[in-house]
């Protein structure tokens, strides 16, 4: 087993992690931090399959628009978070559960 | 076995405790702390793998800038009285049977792939002058797109965590 193969395998064991966590966390940042470790699995991957052709460092540069999108992900998602938990006074996602005001 | 192969396989093995230690720990607060652990230690990886550029920006965005958000996020969401960071568990036997399955896939289509050049070796030269060239004439289009995007979510994010209401 050369690097790039126990790359992907450390890939695909933090992808199963994330999410393993997203699904059974009870809490809105812990899914958050999930989401994060498999957006960091995908780049991974990118780059151990981008090792086999140095010459070009597109899979390189796919994963930085990964990074951008994920840092926007995170913003937005803290921001609806910390929303959500000002509304319903409960960061579990559970509890959030309705659209409309109460009243 | 030289001196690379050994903190190559150390950082592996790094970024797999800490993973599967912010799977079992109970506090949200230590798990954000072990997912910089394994966020740095990717960075390692991602210097034996021929992306310096890549690695200092995942240091740099990652470790310094989302897990401070995600932290503050968690001060700000915590409960004043009781267990303020304790989480708790749902859904465990049928989400880790979905978990082991798609794990099992993925290690089920990796086993027949044949990978040329062993990494965790310096191939000579590094990348961040090639990356700037081709960020800047062939992938022109998506940094642009990407800044629109980035420009468009951080104003999204100001508003809605801001306090106003638009009634009242």
């Amino acid at each position: 087993m050369n690097g790039s193969q126990s790359i992907l395998l450390l890939s695909a064991f933090l992808f199963s992690t994330g999410l393993l966590i997203v699904f059974i966390k009870r809490n809105a940042i812990m899914i958050l931090l999930g989401i994060e470790l498999m957006f960091n699995s995908a780049n991974l991957n990118l780059i151990a399959f981008n090792t086999s052709r140095p010459q070009l460092p597109d899979g390189q540069i796919f994963a930085l628009f990964i990074i951008i999108v994920a840092v926007c992900e995170a913003a937005v998602g803290i921001a609806i978070i910390l929303k959500a938990y000002h509304y319903y006074h409960s960061a579990i996602p559970d509890q959030v559960s309705e659209l409309k005001e109460k009243n | 076995m030289n001196w690379a192969t050994i903190i190559f396989y150390s950082f592996i093995i790094f970024a797999a405790v800490s993973a599967l230690s912010m799977l079992l720990v109970k506090n949200v607060f230590y798990a954000a702390l072990l997912l910089i652990a394994c966020l740095l230690s990717v960075a390692g990886i991602f210097v034996l793998g021929n992306a310096e550029f890549l690695a200092a920006t995942q240091i740099m965005i990652y470790a310094g800038g989302v897990l401070v958000l995600i932290i503050f996020g968690l001060m700000l969401t915590a409960k004043i009285s009781g267990k303020p960071l304790h989480v708790g568990h749902q859904n465990v036997i049928p989400g880790s049977m979905v978990a082991l399955a798609f794990f099992s896939v993925l290690i089920y289509s990796y086993a027949n792939l044949i990978l040329a050049i062993p990494s965790g070796i310096q191939q000579g030269g590094n990348s961040v002058n090639k990356i700037g060239i081709l960020l800047m004439t062939d992938f022109v289009l998506p940094f642009e797109v990407s800044g629109i995007l980035l420009l468009t979510s951080l104003i999204g994010a100001a508003i809605t965590a801001s306090s106003f209401s638009s009634k009242k």
